[in-house]
């Protein structure tokens, strides 16, 4: 009785978590569906006196798999929706119509088959061992054990072929700690950026801070954060460092720094491709 | 009681093999062919179960160290077509058409 109540609301659960997958817009939610799924089927496993297979679901399946999966959508970009564009005409209705007719013919394939009433059960299997864990170990190292050990030559082969595709060839060496203290002289300004002011009244980071001739420095204050204070009107009371805010609003993205840096660093690789000439 | 299972896999299959047929997303076309996995495991549980003795959960375990494998490899597929191709769409990894 207990094992029917779990069934139903398991597989309830389950088909319904699959088919919102499939349906689901945005990939995150197919993903934690997914998971859902593999959580059932793991109770499920206990329930079929398969405690070992349950753990190992939990712990490869929802552990590590779905870990994975989740990693590399973020990777590849979460936004990244299903075009709807049909390459081939009418291939999701057909695609759901065979769909449809494929679970059909499964479910009256397995309706028609003819099972033993009662199932007979794994007791007087894993008796002998002494437990499931124990009589699953034996098989594996006695009657299976030429699979075992294909199966590590496999996961050595998928452990290789990862590192292999997603590996990238660098094409330039790399910067060494040299190139780079070099690189930010030959911009003519080594020092780090002017920290934001601090007045008497004032201590935010939104205040541009003051330079030794008494002018305003742009290059002090974090650009969007400027552009925070600009929208909300949060503007200093000090009309000079009002306009700096709102004029290193009206720079262009790339700041002058960053502009000045890449300069430095085409010069760099221009002089470095001399010297290997 | 145990047919009721394997109808329950044969249902969860048809679902993931459906949306291999209609999604675009690699990712989630990836996802299905692992819930298409499952359903199978479900299945050789079951048969262990109907049939008395342990050699359907040793294959289910072997299944399932074949779908880790297999999700390394695909998934690092996926991240270098994304990067070459800046897509997930299995639309657009169509050079190999001509």
């Amino acid at each position: 009785m207990g094992e029917t109540i779990t069934f139903w609301v398991l597989a309830v659960v389950s088909v319904g978590a699959a088919l919102g997958m499939i349906f689901s817009r945005k990939a995150v939610y197919s993903a934690l569906l997914l998971g859902g799924v593999m959580l059932c089927l793991a109770v499920l496993y206990a329930v079929q006196e398969a405690p070992f297979l349950a753990a190992v679901q939990i712990i490869v399946y929802t552990g590590a798999i779905m870990m994975l999966f989740l990693f590399v959508l973020m990777l590849v970009g979460v936004d990244s929706a299903d075009s709807l564009v049909e390459t081939l005409r009418g291939q999701r209705v057909w695609a759901g119509l065979a769909g449809i007719g494929f679970a059909v013919l499964v479910i009256l394939a397995i309706g028609n088959a003819l099972f033993v009433p009662e199932p007979a059960g794994l007791a007087a299997a894993t008796e002998q061992a002494g437990g499931n864990v124990q009589a699953l170990a034996r098989l594996v190292f006695t009657r299976y054990v030429f699979a075992f050990e294909v199966t590590s030559a496999l996961l050595i082969t998928a452990a290789l072929g990862a590192m292999v595709l997603a590996h990238r060839e660098r094409l330039e060496p790399k910067a060494t700690q040299k190139d780079m203290a070099r690189a930010r002289f030959a911009e003519g300004d080594p020092s780090p950026l002017p920290a934001p002011g601090t007045y008497a009244r004032n201590n935010a980071i939104d205040m541009p801070a003051l330079l030794p001739d008494g002018s305003v420095s742009e290059l002090s204050v974090n650009r969007h954060i400027a552009r925070y204070d600009v929208e909300r009107g949060h503007l200093p009371d000090d009309p000079k460092l009002a306009e700096a805010l709102k004029h290193a609003v009206e720079e262009e993205p790339v700041t002058e720094r960053s502009h000045r840096h890449e300069q430095a660093s085409s010069q760099e690789t221009d002089s470095q491709a001399e010297v290997t000439k | 009681m145990t047919t009721e299972y394997l109808v329950l896999s044969a249902l969860l299959f048809a679902i993931g093999a459906l949306g291999v047929l209609i999604r675009r997303n690699a990712i989630v076309v990836f996802m299905c062919v692992e819930l298409m996995l499952n359903a199978c495991n479900l299945a050789f549980v079951t048969f262990a179960r109907m049939h008395g003795n342990l050699d359907g959960q040793i294959i289910a375990f072997f299944v399932m160290v074949v779908a880790a494998a297999e999700v390394v490899i695909g998934l690092a597929i996926i991240v270098t077509i994304f990067r070459t191709r800046r897509s997930a769409s299995v639309d657009d990894a169509n050079l190999l058409k001509y």
